[in-house]
């Protein structure tokens, strides 16, 4: 638990420090020093995590869970010590957290699981993930394409129907939408945490609250949080949650999956091969309890052990107070970009709490243009539809432009954002 | 202080992104393709209309939607491509093609792709590229074998 004093808000001088960590941040980009606004697409790393890879690539580099020699104990050692860390900041037992590449596999891992549990594999523990004919599964209109595709794909294989809660005219949706969808039919209810394109915070306990009353399983994907506020997945009650670590200071490749204990172990695997078994025959093989039953062939170590310096990192600064740097900041993106002409901001309304990030159109001019023009003065922003082409079409959009903050992120880069922006519809000839 | 985008947003560029020459469906055509850019939702059907029993090209329509770069690519192709034979247009799409891959270096020829040379700063930010391909790999998909 954080103190009271940890709890005010990050100072400039602050921020200052925390910049001075990350290598990256001290760049000049086309001439300017770089404003980085695209954190929630992937974050910027800081000495400390790239330190902690090579350290271990230097010193304890080997295989895990497998050799008898001093430097496979010491990877061992370092690469579980990883998972604690891990499951200490989302509020879970290390044997809950499954390393994945990212969260998109976690989220795959977790569907083709499920269609593994459809066909019968796993026996009678695993039939309350099997699906089929009369089954329903829940997400909503605003999900990233990882969030909707898997289980497009896993009602399609195992005649389950995939529903979806629709969003307003700002791209966001209350637990009474969700109440009208929710039936004994819902098996699963998915959505994220924080839409990547809104930054709109998910009623979590009343959606969980629904699902409970069904007996729904609820899967979250705490993509966007996870790197950016305090978790606790048992408190939550979520049955399942995926994060990625190159959104939370950590590399590229590593990603987590969280599962309720119990869950884990009655369900299937869905990839199969070395290090996840216990006896193997030439006609079949038993599987090692979870996390190390989803774990087949060699792990991304160094990633999880650089992973666990990343979280370090966070912890050092104090997620609440993260958290609160970042929607000071989105509490300004929205209101500043908002009276600028031309430009509409998606999402939540500015009275309405958001994570650190906006998504906008600027009337008349491309998302790759704005995003162009912004960049030849250093301000590195998202273009495109962010992989939610269903919220965007909804909205009446092919494409936003998205500026998204951090621990790291400045005011001053927030004012060159705004400084620049005024200027884009007049230079395509729009305004 | 000099515009850092010139070389990309030419004025010639800019005007045809507004102007959009050639957008609207040909009310008779022979070929029509639907092309798309995933990575940032772009697209543009081109209809191509050919002279009565030849092989030159009477029109090319097209409606899209997307940046001025790939908007605008698709007004100055509308406007270069009537009159020439398949051949002479499946030229001139390489040679815009291989422009666009030059990465800035070179000249570009004029003759061959007129007011097309404007995309010649296009080169320079390879994120582009395929903006200002996007029609014409449209059209080159509706050219007869």
């Amino acid at each position: 638990m954080q103190s009271e004093l940890s709890l005010a808000p990050l100072t400039a001088g602050e921020i200052d420090a925390i910049r001075a960590d990350f290598p990256a941040l001290s760049q000049e980009v086309n001439g300017y020093p770089l404003a980085y606004l695209d954190s929630g697409a992937t974050a910027q790393r800081p000495a400390s995590v790239l330190d902690a890879e090579r350290y271990f690539l230097e010193h304890d580099n080997s295989a895990v869970h497998r050799g008898a020699h001093t430097l496979a104990g010491l990877a061992t050692e370092a690469f579980e010590d990883a998972r604690e860390t891990v499951a200490r900041f989302v509020g879970a037992r290390a044997s809950e957290i499954v390393w994945t590449s990212n969260a998109t596999d976690g989220l795959n891992l977790l569907a083709y699981s499920m269609g593994n549990a459809s066909l019968g594999r796993g026996g009678d523990a695993a039939r309350r993930f099997a699906l089929g004919v009369g089954d329903e599964i829940l997400v909503t209109e605003a999900e990233h394409h990882a969030n909707l595709i898997p289980w497009q794909e896993l009602a399609a294989r195992t005649g389950a129907t995939l529903r979806y809660i629709p969003v307003n005219d700002d791209g966001i949706f209350t637990a009474d939408d969700a109440a009208s969808l929710i039936s004994e039919r819902t098996r699963v209810l998915a959505f994220a945490h924080v839409s990547n394109v809104t930054g709109y915070v998910a009623p979590v306990t009343e959606l969980v609250a629904l699902a409970r009353g069904v007996g729904a399983l609820v899967v979250l994907d705490a993509c966007q949080s996870a790197p950016h506020r305090p978790l606790d997945f048992a408190a939550m009650d979520v049955d399942f949650a995926v994060f990625s670590g190159h959104k939370m200071l950590g590399p590229t490749g590593i990603g987590v999956l969280y599962g309720r204990e119990e869950l884990l172990n009655a369900l299937p695997p869905f990839r199969t091969g070395g290090s996840m078994i216990t006896t193997v025959t030439m006609e079949a093989a038993d599987y090692m309890p979870a996390p190390q039953r989803f774990e087949a062939g060699t792990q991304p170590v160094s990633q999880a052990i650089a992973l666990a310096a990343a979280i370090r990192y966070l912890e050092g600064v104090g997620m609440t107070r993260i958290q609160q740097h970042e929607e000071q900041i989105a509490e300004r993106l929205v209101r500043e970009l908002s009276a600028i002409d031309g430009v509409r901001v998606v999402g939540p309304a500015a009275d309405i709490r958001r994570s650190g990030l906006a998504s906008f159109d600027v009337a008349g001019v491309h998302a790759h243009d704005v995003g162009q023009y912004l960049d030849v003065r250093g301000i590195a922003v998202r273009v495109g539809h962010h992989c939610a082409q269903p919220l965007h079409r909804r909205l009446g959009l092919t494409a936003t432009t998205r500026a998204s903050a951090y621990l790291y992120t400045t005011d001053g880069e927030v004012d060159r954002l705004l400084e620049s922006l005024p200027e884009v519809r007049g230079y395509f000839g729009v305004a | 202080m000099s515009d850092p985008l010139a070389g990309l947003y030419q004025e010639l560029i800019l005007d045809h992104a507004k102007r959009r020459v050639g957008d609207g469906v040909l009310e008779h055509f022979d070929g029509s393709h639907y092309e798309r850019n995933p990575t940032c939702g772009d697209e543009v059907t081109v209809q191509i209309a050919f002279e009565p029993g030849s092989d030159r090209i009477a029109a090319l329509g097209w409606q899209g939607n997307g940046c001025s770069i790939s908007m605008a690519s698709a007004s100055v192709l509308a406007e270069l491509a009537p009159g020439m034979t398949v051949t002479e247009l499946r030229s001139t799409i390489d040679t815009f093609r291989e422009m666009l891959r030059s990465r800035g270096a070179g000249e570009p020829d004029e003759e061959v792709l007129g007011d097309a040379i404007a995309f010649h700063g296009v080169s320079k930010f390879v994120m582009r590229v395929k903006c200002a391909m996007l029609a014409w790999v449209a059209t080159e998909a509706t050219l007869p074998r």
